[in-house]
Protein backbone atom coordinates (compact mmCIF):
# COMPACT_ATOMS: atom_id res chain seq x y z
CA UNK A 1 0.00 0.00 0.00
CA UNK A 2 1.51 3.59 -0.92
CA UNK A 3 1.67 6.18 1.75
CA UNK A 4 -2.07 8.00 2.23
CA UNK A 5 -2.55 11.41 0.61
CA UNK A 6 -2.76 13.86 3.72
CA UNK A 7 -6.04 14.68 3.81
CA UNK A 8 -6.49 18.54 4.22
CA UNK A 9 -8.91 19.56 7.73
CA UNK A 10 -11.89 20.13 6.77
CA UNK A 11 -12.38 17.28 3.88
CA UNK A 12 -15.01 15.21 3.88
CA UNK A 13 -14.76 11.59 4.16
CA UNK A 14 -15.05 9.65 0.85
CA UNK A 15 -17.72 7.39 0.09
CA UNK A 16 -18.25 5.05 -3.15
CA UNK A 17 -20.68 2.36 -4.78
CA UNK A 18 -20.37 -0.05 -6.94
CA UNK A 19 -22.34 -2.83 -8.91
CA UNK A 20 -21.73 -6.59 -9.96
CA UNK A 21 -23.86 -8.76 -10.56
CA UNK A 22 -27.06 -7.15 -9.12
CA UNK A 23 -30.77 -5.62 -10.36
CA UNK A 24 -30.00 -2.28 -9.31
CA UNK A 25 -32.69 -3.15 -6.41
CA UNK A 26 -29.84 -2.23 -3.80
CA UNK A 27 -29.17 1.08 -5.75
CA UNK A 28 -32.97 2.12 -5.18
CA UNK A 29 -32.11 1.42 -1.46
CA UNK A 30 -30.03 4.54 -1.70
CA UNK A 31 -32.86 6.47 -3.40
CA UNK A 32 -35.35 5.07 -0.55
CA UNK A 33 -33.47 7.45 1.63
CA UNK A 34 -35.41 10.13 0.22
CA UNK A 35 -34.76 13.58 1.79
CA UNK A 36 -32.12 12.17 4.24
CA UNK A 37 -29.55 10.93 1.28
CA UNK A 38 -29.26 15.07 1.39
CA UNK A 39 -27.85 14.79 5.15
CA UNK A 40 -25.54 11.62 3.68
CA UNK A 41 -24.31 14.12 0.97
CA UNK A 42 -23.88 16.95 3.73
CA UNK A 43 -22.11 14.71 5.70
CA UNK A 44 -19.22 12.96 2.77
CA UNK A 45 -18.52 12.82 -0.44
CA UNK A 46 -19.24 10.48 -2.75
CA UNK A 47 -16.76 10.21 -5.23
CA UNK A 48 -17.87 6.81 -7.73
CA UNK A 49 -21.03 5.69 -7.92
CA UNK A 50 -21.49 4.54 -11.95
CA UNK A 51 -25.28 4.02 -11.29
CA UNK A 52 -25.82 7.69 -10.43
CA UNK A 53 -22.78 10.20 -10.93
CA UNK A 54 -20.28 10.01 -14.28
CA UNK A 55 -16.75 9.20 -13.02
CA UNK A 56 -14.96 6.61 -14.06
CA UNK A 57 -12.71 3.99 -13.28
CA UNK A 58 -9.67 5.60 -14.03
CA UNK A 59 -10.63 8.53 -11.37
CA UNK A 60 -10.95 5.76 -8.76
CA UNK A 61 -7.52 4.08 -10.14
CA UNK A 62 -6.24 7.46 -9.77
CA UNK A 63 -6.62 8.08 -5.78
CA UNK A 64 -4.48 7.39 -3.44
CA UNK A 65 -4.86 3.44 -1.51
CA UNK A 66 -7.04 3.62 1.52
CA UNK A 67 -8.33 7.31 0.71
CA UNK A 68 -12.02 6.19 0.06
CA UNK A 69 -13.48 5.80 4.22
CA UNK A 70 -16.29 3.22 3.11
CA UNK A 71 -17.16 1.20 -0.09
CA UNK A 72 -20.31 0.01 -0.46
CA UNK A 73 -20.17 -2.83 -3.11
CA UNK A 74 -23.85 -4.86 -4.14
CA UNK A 75 -23.68 -8.06 -6.37
CA UNK A 76 -22.39 -10.94 -6.57
CA UNK A 77 -18.72 -11.87 -8.62
CA UNK A 78 -19.45 -13.25 -11.98
CA UNK A 79 -17.07 -12.35 -14.98
CA UNK A 80 -13.53 -10.90 -14.67
CA UNK A 81 -14.51 -7.49 -14.40
CA UNK A 82 -16.33 -7.79 -11.46
CA UNK A 83 -13.68 -9.03 -9.70
CA UNK A 84 -11.14 -6.61 -11.14
CA UNK A 85 -13.68 -3.55 -9.58
CA UNK A 86 -13.76 -5.49 -6.32
CA UNK A 87 -10.15 -5.86 -5.75
CA UNK A 88 -9.77 -2.08 -6.82
CA UNK A 89 -12.74 -1.04 -3.90
CA UNK A 90 -10.98 -3.21 -1.84
CA UNK A 91 -7.49 -1.54 -2.77
CA UNK A 92 -8.50 1.93 -2.28
CA UNK A 93 -11.37 1.81 0.28
CA UNK A 94 -10.40 1.58 4.19
CA UNK A 95 -13.67 -0.11 4.64
CA UNK A 96 -15.66 -2.64 2.26
CA UNK A 97 -19.34 -2.86 2.69
CA UNK A 98 -21.22 -5.96 1.03
CA UNK A 99 -24.59 -4.37 0.29
CA UNK A 100 -27.39 -6.32 -0.08
CA UNK A 101 -28.13 -10.33 -0.38
CA UNK A 102 -26.27 -10.90 -4.00
CA UNK A 103 -22.91 -9.46 -2.36
CA UNK A 104 -23.19 -10.86 1.09
CA UNK A 105 -24.79 -14.48 0.24
CA UNK A 106 -24.54 -14.61 -3.53
CA UNK A 107 -27.76 -14.07 -4.41
CA UNK A 108 -30.37 -14.72 -6.91
CA UNK A 109 -27.64 -14.48 -9.64
CA UNK A 110 -26.29 -16.97 -7.49
CA UNK A 111 -28.40 -19.80 -8.60
CA UNK A 112 -26.64 -20.33 -11.28
CA UNK A 113 -24.76 -22.34 -9.68
CA UNK A 114 -26.67 -25.04 -10.50
CA UNK A 115 -26.00 -24.37 -13.76
CA UNK A 116 -22.60 -24.17 -15.63
CA UNK A 117 -21.40 -21.29 -17.79
CA UNK A 118 -22.42 -23.00 -21.24
CA UNK A 119 -25.70 -23.89 -20.10
CA UNK A 120 -26.57 -20.42 -19.14
CA UNK A 121 -24.65 -19.03 -22.56
CA UNK A 122 -27.04 -21.61 -24.36
CA UNK A 123 -29.95 -20.79 -22.56
CA UNK A 124 -29.50 -16.52 -23.26
CA UNK A 125 -28.13 -16.57 -26.77
CA UNK A 126 -29.58 -20.15 -28.32
CA UNK A 127 -32.84 -21.13 -26.55
CA UNK A 128 -35.11 -18.43 -25.10
CA UNK A 129 -38.06 -18.26 -27.62
CA UNK A 130 -37.49 -14.42 -28.15
CA UNK A 131 -33.69 -15.82 -29.73
CA UNK A 132 -33.04 -15.66 -33.20
CA UNK A 133 -29.50 -17.22 -33.66
CA UNK A 134 -28.81 -19.86 -36.34
CA UNK A 135 -25.22 -19.72 -36.43
CA UNK A 136 -24.86 -19.76 -32.75
CA UNK A 137 -23.19 -16.98 -32.17
CA UNK A 138 -21.54 -16.34 -28.68
CA UNK A 139 -20.05 -13.39 -26.98
CA UNK A 140 -15.98 -13.37 -27.13
CA UNK A 141 -13.79 -12.16 -24.79
CA UNK A 142 -11.66 -10.70 -28.20
CA UNK A 143 -12.86 -9.67 -31.16
CA UNK A 144 -10.33 -8.41 -33.93
CA UNK A 145 -11.41 -6.81 -37.08
CA UNK A 146 -9.36 -4.43 -39.85
CA UNK A 147 -6.71 -3.85 -37.18
CA UNK A 148 -9.01 -3.00 -34.58
CA UNK A 149 -9.61 -5.21 -31.35
CA UNK A 150 -12.64 -5.02 -28.83
CA UNK A 151 -12.72 -6.87 -25.38
CA UNK A 152 -15.61 -8.26 -23.22
CA UNK A 153 -15.09 -9.19 -19.51
CA UNK A 154 -15.07 -12.93 -19.47
CA UNK A 155 -17.96 -14.87 -17.82
CA UNK A 156 -17.10 -17.45 -14.84
CA UNK A 157 -18.29 -21.02 -14.53
CA UNK A 158 -19.49 -20.04 -10.42
CA UNK A 159 -21.10 -17.03 -8.84
CA UNK A 160 -19.49 -15.87 -6.00
CA UNK A 161 -20.54 -14.09 -2.99
CA UNK A 162 -18.03 -10.80 -2.68
CA UNK A 163 -16.31 -12.31 0.86
CA UNK A 164 -15.16 -15.11 -1.33
CA UNK A 165 -13.22 -12.36 -3.87
CA UNK A 166 -11.86 -10.16 -1.51
CA UNK A 167 -11.64 -9.32 2.38
CA UNK A 168 -15.02 -7.30 3.64
CA UNK A 169 -14.73 -5.53 6.60
CA UNK A 170 -19.48 -5.68 7.26
CA UNK A 171 -22.36 -6.63 5.37
CA UNK A 172 -25.76 -5.13 4.98
CA UNK A 173 -28.23 -8.22 4.59
CA UNK A 174 -31.20 -7.98 2.42
CA UNK A 175 -32.90 -7.74 -0.94
CA UNK A 176 -32.54 -5.13 -0.64
CA UNK A 177 -31.16 -3.97 2.62
CA UNK A 178 -34.03 -1.46 3.44
CA UNK A 179 -33.37 1.90 3.76
CA UNK A 180 -33.37 2.07 7.66
CA UNK A 181 -30.52 -0.88 7.59
CA UNK A 182 -28.55 1.81 5.32
CA UNK A 183 -29.03 4.59 7.20
CA UNK A 184 -28.04 2.95 10.45
CA UNK A 185 -24.81 1.71 8.78
CA UNK A 186 -23.89 5.10 7.41
CA UNK A 187 -24.32 6.63 11.06
CA UNK A 188 -21.96 3.60 12.33
CA UNK A 189 -19.60 4.12 10.05
CA UNK A 190 -19.16 8.04 10.46
CA UNK A 191 -19.18 7.53 14.30
CA UNK A 192 -15.40 5.77 14.35
CA UNK A 193 -17.26 3.40 16.66
CA UNK A 194 -16.60 0.54 14.35
CA UNK A 195 -17.70 -3.07 15.38
CA UNK A 196 -15.89 -5.82 15.21
CA UNK A 197 -14.68 -6.69 11.51
CA UNK A 198 -17.13 -9.32 9.93
CA UNK A 199 -20.10 -8.12 11.57
CA UNK A 200 -23.32 -8.67 9.52
CA UNK A 201 -24.76 -4.68 10.52
CA UNK A 202 -28.35 -6.36 10.94
CA UNK A 203 -30.51 -7.59 14.49
CA UNK A 204 -28.87 -10.97 15.26
CA UNK A 205 -32.12 -12.37 16.35
CA UNK A 206 -34.94 -14.35 13.88
CA UNK A 207 -37.35 -12.66 11.75
CA UNK A 208 -40.37 -14.08 14.15
CA UNK A 209 -39.48 -12.02 16.92
CA UNK A 210 -40.55 -8.80 15.02
CA UNK A 211 -43.20 -10.51 13.01
CA UNK A 212 -47.01 -8.85 14.13
CA UNK A 213 -48.17 -12.73 13.55
CA UNK A 214 -46.05 -13.97 16.02
CA UNK A 215 -48.75 -14.30 18.64
CA UNK A 216 -50.95 -15.86 16.53
CA UNK A 217 -48.29 -19.01 15.73
CA UNK A 218 -49.69 -22.28 17.85
CA UNK A 219 -47.00 -23.84 20.42
CA UNK A 220 -46.33 -26.83 18.32
CA UNK A 221 -47.00 -26.19 14.87
CA UNK A 222 -47.40 -29.46 12.22
CA UNK A 223 -48.43 -29.66 8.64
CA UNK A 224 -50.00 -31.54 6.91
CA UNK A 225 -48.99 -30.01 3.19
CA UNK A 226 -47.28 -26.65 1.98
CA UNK A 227 -49.23 -24.43 -0.26
CA UNK A 228 -47.35 -21.74 -2.19
CA UNK A 229 -48.82 -18.41 -2.26
CA UNK A 230 -51.09 -18.40 -5.11
CA UNK A 231 -52.68 -21.47 -4.12
CA UNK A 232 -53.87 -19.98 -1.05
CA UNK A 233 -56.42 -17.17 0.25
CA UNK A 234 -53.80 -15.83 2.76
CA UNK A 235 -55.35 -14.61 6.36
CA UNK A 236 -53.58 -11.03 7.07
CA UNK A 237 -53.06 -12.26 10.76
CA UNK A 238 -52.38 -15.68 11.38
CA UNK A 239 -48.91 -16.65 11.15
CA UNK A 240 -48.04 -17.92 7.53
CA UNK A 241 -46.42 -21.28 8.68
CA UNK A 242 -49.98 -21.65 10.49
CA UNK A 243 -51.27 -21.45 7.37
CA UNK A 244 -49.43 -23.68 5.62
CA UNK A 245 -47.61 -21.40 3.43
CA UNK A 246 -43.48 -22.00 3.61
CA UNK A 247 -42.54 -19.07 5.34
CA UNK A 248 -38.88 -18.78 6.22
CA UNK A 249 -38.80 -16.01 9.22
CA UNK A 250 -38.08 -19.10 12.06
CA UNK A 251 -34.36 -19.23 9.96
CA UNK A 252 -34.06 -15.80 8.82
CA UNK A 253 -32.52 -12.82 10.04
CA UNK A 254 -34.55 -9.99 11.71
CA UNK A 255 -33.80 -6.13 10.72
CA UNK A 256 -36.71 -5.59 7.98
CA UNK A 257 -39.39 -5.48 10.67
CA UNK A 258 -41.01 -8.33 8.93
CA UNK A 259 -41.72 -5.87 5.40
CA UNK A 260 -42.94 -9.71 3.49
CA UNK A 261 -45.35 -11.14 6.06
CA UNK A 262 -46.90 -7.29 6.53
CA UNK A 263 -47.50 -7.58 2.79
CA UNK A 264 -49.30 -10.45 3.19
CA UNK A 265 -46.16 -12.62 1.95
CA UNK A 266 -43.87 -15.05 3.63
CA UNK A 267 -40.79 -14.08 4.34
CA UNK A 268 -38.18 -15.95 1.51
CA UNK A 269 -34.84 -15.42 3.74
CA UNK A 270 -32.95 -12.39 1.84
CA UNK A 271 -31.75 -10.93 5.40
CA UNK A 272 -29.66 -14.16 5.69
CA UNK A 273 -28.75 -16.57 8.77
CA UNK A 274 -27.96 -15.38 12.11
CA UNK A 275 -24.55 -15.55 13.67
CA UNK A 276 -24.92 -18.94 14.39
CA UNK A 277 -25.84 -20.71 11.82
CA UNK A 278 -23.14 -21.46 8.59
CA UNK A 279 -25.32 -22.82 6.10
CA UNK A 280 -28.68 -20.88 5.82
CA UNK A 281 -30.49 -23.34 3.31
CA UNK A 282 -29.58 -26.49 5.53
CA UNK A 283 -31.13 -24.32 8.60
CA UNK A 284 -34.22 -23.24 6.82
CA UNK A 285 -34.22 -27.10 5.22
CA UNK A 286 -34.17 -28.42 8.92
CA UNK A 287 -36.78 -25.73 10.25
CA UNK A 288 -39.79 -26.42 7.63
CA UNK A 289 -39.20 -30.47 7.42
CA UNK A 290 -39.03 -30.50 11.28
CA UNK A 291 -42.85 -29.83 10.89
CA UNK A 292 -43.73 -32.36 8.64
CA UNK A 293 -46.90 -33.77 10.29
CA UNK A 294 -46.51 -37.44 9.82
CA UNK A 295 -44.26 -40.78 11.10
CA UNK A 296 -44.93 -42.63 7.99
CA UNK A 297 -42.28 -42.53 5.18
CA UNK A 298 -44.19 -42.97 2.48
CA UNK A 299 -46.44 -39.68 3.54
CA UNK A 300 -43.31 -37.38 4.34
CA UNK A 301 -41.93 -38.21 1.04
CA UNK A 302 -45.35 -36.77 -0.14
CA UNK A 303 -45.42 -34.05 1.90
CA UNK A 304 -41.99 -32.93 1.08
CA UNK A 305 -42.38 -33.16 -2.55
CA UNK A 306 -45.05 -30.31 -1.99
CA UNK A 307 -42.06 -27.91 -1.95
CA UNK A 308 -41.55 -28.46 -5.46
CA UNK A 309 -38.19 -27.18 -5.78
CA UNK A 310 -36.41 -27.07 -2.39
CA UNK A 311 -32.88 -25.73 -3.56
CA UNK A 312 -34.49 -22.44 -5.28
CA UNK A 313 -36.92 -22.51 -2.46
CA UNK A 314 -34.25 -22.65 0.85
CA UNK A 315 -31.14 -21.55 -0.97
CA UNK A 316 -32.99 -18.78 -3.05
CA UNK A 317 -30.28 -16.23 -1.43
CA UNK A 318 -27.13 -18.26 -0.53
CA UNK A 319 -26.42 -20.80 -2.89
CA UNK A 320 -22.53 -19.49 -3.76
CA UNK A 321 -22.49 -19.22 0.43
CA UNK A 322 -23.74 -22.51 1.22
CA UNK A 323 -20.97 -25.28 2.31
CA UNK A 324 -21.41 -27.05 -1.37
CA UNK A 325 -21.49 -23.44 -3.18
CA UNK A 326 -22.48 -24.84 -6.39
CA UNK A 327 -23.86 -27.96 -8.35
CA UNK A 328 -21.04 -31.00 -8.80
CA UNK A 329 -19.97 -29.94 -12.05
CA UNK A 330 -18.76 -33.42 -14.35
CA UNK A 331 -15.32 -33.08 -15.27
CA UNK A 332 -16.13 -33.36 -18.78
CA UNK A 333 -18.48 -30.11 -19.09
CA UNK A 334 -15.65 -28.20 -17.45
CA UNK A 335 -13.62 -27.83 -20.23
CA UNK A 336 -15.55 -25.97 -22.33
CA UNK A 337 -14.19 -22.95 -23.13
CA UNK B 1 -2.35 -61.96 -13.55
CA UNK B 2 -5.10 -64.52 -15.22
CA UNK B 3 -5.10 -66.09 -11.86
CA UNK B 4 -7.75 -64.82 -9.66
CA UNK B 5 -6.08 -65.67 -6.55
CA UNK B 6 -3.49 -62.69 -7.25
CA UNK B 7 -5.94 -60.03 -8.00
CA UNK B 8 -7.47 -60.86 -4.15
CA UNK B 9 -4.63 -60.13 -2.35
CA UNK B 10 -2.99 -57.21 -4.01
CA UNK B 11 -6.22 -55.34 -4.48
CA UNK B 12 -5.70 -52.45 -2.44
CA UNK B 13 -3.04 -50.54 -4.66
CA UNK B 14 -5.07 -48.44 -6.81
CA UNK B 15 -8.46 -49.57 -5.79
CA UNK B 16 -10.43 -46.56 -4.99
CA UNK B 17 -11.21 -46.68 -1.43
CA UNK B 18 -14.45 -44.08 -0.55
CA UNK B 19 -14.53 -42.32 2.96
CA UNK B 20 -17.73 -42.82 4.87
CA UNK B 21 -18.60 -40.44 7.50
CA UNK B 22 -21.48 -42.06 9.76
CA UNK B 23 -23.32 -40.26 12.37
CA UNK B 24 -24.80 -42.98 15.11
CA UNK B 25 -26.58 -42.37 17.92
CA UNK B 26 -26.17 -42.88 20.99
CA UNK B 27 -28.50 -45.00 22.43
CA UNK B 28 -28.91 -48.10 19.06
CA UNK B 29 -26.51 -47.62 16.14
CA UNK B 30 -23.00 -46.65 18.05
CA UNK B 31 -24.24 -49.35 20.37
CA UNK B 32 -24.47 -51.52 17.62
CA UNK B 33 -20.89 -50.92 16.16
CA UNK B 34 -19.49 -51.30 20.17
CA UNK B 35 -21.11 -54.55 20.09
CA UNK B 36 -19.47 -55.61 16.49
CA UNK B 37 -16.23 -54.71 18.13
CA UNK B 38 -16.94 -57.12 21.05
CA UNK B 39 -18.64 -59.91 18.66
CA UNK B 40 -15.56 -59.51 16.67
CA UNK B 41 -18.03 -59.30 13.68
CA UNK B 42 -15.76 -57.44 10.60
CA UNK B 43 -17.04 -54.74 8.31
CA UNK B 44 -15.48 -52.52 5.86
CA UNK B 45 -12.79 -49.98 7.76
CA UNK B 46 -13.76 -47.49 5.64
CA UNK B 47 -16.41 -45.58 8.11
CA UNK B 48 -15.87 -43.07 10.63
CA UNK B 49 -17.71 -42.71 13.24
CA UNK B 50 -19.27 -39.88 14.94
CA UNK B 51 -21.37 -40.52 18.35
CA UNK B 52 -24.60 -38.08 18.74
CA UNK B 53 -26.78 -38.22 20.94
CA UNK B 54 -29.90 -38.59 18.96
CA UNK B 55 -29.87 -39.29 15.19
CA UNK B 56 -32.44 -36.07 15.64
CA UNK B 57 -29.18 -34.16 16.20
CA UNK B 58 -27.55 -34.50 12.78
CA UNK B 59 -28.31 -31.25 11.56
CA UNK B 60 -28.69 -31.16 7.79
CA UNK B 61 -25.36 -28.63 7.79
CA UNK B 62 -23.33 -31.62 9.41
CA UNK B 63 -24.31 -33.84 6.02
CA UNK B 64 -23.39 -30.76 3.94
CA UNK B 65 -20.41 -29.82 6.22
CA UNK B 66 -18.89 -33.30 5.51
CA UNK B 67 -19.57 -33.66 1.43
CA UNK B 68 -17.79 -30.41 1.19
CA UNK B 69 -14.72 -31.69 3.07
CA UNK B 70 -14.25 -34.26 0.79
CA UNK B 71 -16.46 -37.57 2.51
CA UNK B 72 -17.72 -39.86 -0.23
CA UNK B 73 -20.63 -40.60 1.34
CA UNK B 74 -22.24 -40.13 4.63
CA UNK B 75 -24.57 -42.46 6.86
CA UNK B 76 -26.96 -41.72 9.72
CA UNK B 77 -27.56 -44.18 12.23
CA UNK B 78 -30.40 -44.18 14.40
CA UNK B 79 -33.61 -46.39 16.57
CA UNK B 80 -35.91 -47.69 14.90
CA UNK B 81 -39.46 -46.06 14.68
CA UNK B 82 -41.07 -45.88 17.88
CA UNK B 83 -37.79 -46.49 19.92
CA UNK B 84 -36.36 -43.11 20.05
CA UNK B 85 -34.63 -42.70 23.22
CA UNK B 86 -36.22 -39.23 23.22
CA UNK B 87 -39.44 -40.13 22.11
CA UNK B 88 -39.73 -38.59 18.12
CA UNK B 89 -36.28 -37.67 17.18
CA UNK B 90 -35.99 -40.30 15.12
CA UNK B 91 -38.93 -39.00 13.35
CA UNK B 92 -37.69 -35.34 12.98
CA UNK B 93 -34.84 -37.00 11.31
CA UNK B 94 -36.24 -38.72 8.83
CA UNK B 95 -38.26 -35.65 7.97
CA UNK B 96 -35.16 -33.87 7.25
CA UNK B 97 -33.53 -36.73 5.47
CA UNK B 98 -36.19 -36.69 2.72
CA UNK B 99 -36.29 -33.43 2.46
CA UNK B 100 -32.16 -33.29 2.28
CA UNK B 101 -31.82 -36.15 -0.11
CA UNK B 102 -33.95 -34.07 -2.38
CA UNK B 103 -31.61 -30.63 -2.38
CA UNK B 104 -28.58 -33.64 -2.77
CA UNK B 105 -29.90 -34.28 -5.48
CA UNK B 106 -30.67 -31.27 -7.50
CA UNK B 107 -26.55 -30.48 -6.38
CA UNK B 108 -25.31 -33.32 -8.46
CA UNK B 109 -24.68 -35.90 -5.64
CA UNK B 110 -25.90 -39.60 -6.12
CA UNK B 111 -28.43 -40.84 -3.87
CA UNK B 112 -26.69 -43.78 -2.47
CA UNK B 113 -23.80 -41.51 -1.13
CA UNK B 114 -26.56 -40.73 1.49
CA UNK B 115 -28.32 -43.00 3.56
CA UNK B 116 -30.80 -43.00 7.07
CA UNK B 117 -30.95 -46.56 8.56
CA UNK B 118 -32.26 -47.58 11.37
CA UNK B 119 -30.08 -50.00 13.48
CA UNK B 120 -30.88 -50.99 17.03
CA UNK B 121 -27.83 -52.09 20.22
CA UNK B 122 -28.12 -55.48 19.36
CA UNK B 123 -28.27 -55.26 15.26
CA UNK B 124 -24.15 -55.94 14.90
CA UNK B 125 -25.17 -58.07 12.05
CA UNK B 126 -27.19 -55.19 10.07
CA UNK B 127 -24.50 -52.69 10.73
CA UNK B 128 -21.69 -54.81 9.47
CA UNK B 129 -24.11 -55.50 6.45
CA UNK B 130 -25.28 -51.81 5.85
CA UNK B 131 -21.84 -50.38 6.33
CA UNK B 132 -20.10 -53.10 3.32
CA UNK B 133 -23.26 -52.27 0.71
CA UNK B 134 -22.72 -48.76 1.35
CA UNK B 135 -19.11 -49.04 1.12
CA UNK B 136 -19.36 -51.08 -2.16
CA UNK B 137 -22.25 -49.09 -3.79
CA UNK B 138 -19.63 -45.72 -3.29
CA UNK B 139 -17.30 -47.17 -4.60
CA UNK B 140 -19.03 -48.35 -7.71
CA UNK B 141 -19.62 -44.14 -7.72
CA UNK B 142 -16.17 -43.42 -7.42
CA UNK B 143 -14.90 -40.54 -5.65
CA UNK B 144 -17.49 -37.60 -5.04
CA UNK B 145 -14.63 -34.99 -6.17
CA UNK B 146 -16.71 -31.60 -5.62
CA UNK B 147 -15.08 -29.28 -8.04
CA UNK B 148 -15.40 -26.35 -6.11
CA UNK B 149 -13.11 -26.34 -2.80
CA UNK B 150 -12.92 -23.58 -0.68
CA UNK B 151 -9.04 -23.70 -0.64
CA UNK B 152 -9.30 -23.58 -4.41
CA UNK B 153 -11.99 -20.77 -5.17
CA UNK B 154 -10.27 -17.82 -7.02
CA UNK B 155 -8.37 -20.08 -9.39
CA UNK B 156 -11.55 -22.44 -10.19
CA UNK B 157 -13.28 -19.76 -11.34
CA UNK B 158 -10.63 -18.14 -13.78
CA UNK B 159 -10.57 -21.71 -15.25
Amino acid sequence: MTEPAPVPKNEKPKVAFYWCASCGGCEETVLDLDERVLDVVAAVDIVFWPVALDFKRHDVEAMPDGSILAAFVNGAVRTSEQQEMAHLMRRKAKVLVALGSCAQLGGIPGLANLSTRQAVLESSYCESPSTVNPERMFPQTLHKENGFSVSLPELFDTVRSLDQVVDVDYYLPGCPPTPKILWDAVHVLLSGNLPPKGTVLAPDRALCHECPREGTRPEKLTLKEFKRPPHVVIDEETCLLAQGVVCLGPATRGGCEALCPQGNMPCTGCFGPTSRVRDYGAKALSAIASIIDSNDEKEIEQIAQTVPDPVGTFYRYSLPSSLLRRKKIEETVTSDK
Amino acid sequence: MSDSKVQLVQPTTDRFEPRIVGFFCNWCTYLAADLAGTSRVKYAPNIRVIRTMCSGRVDPQFVLDAFARGADGVLIGGCHPGDCHYQEGNYKTLRRVRMLRRVLHEMGIEDERFRLEWISASEAERLKTVVNDMVEKVRALGPLQLKVKPEHLPEEVAA
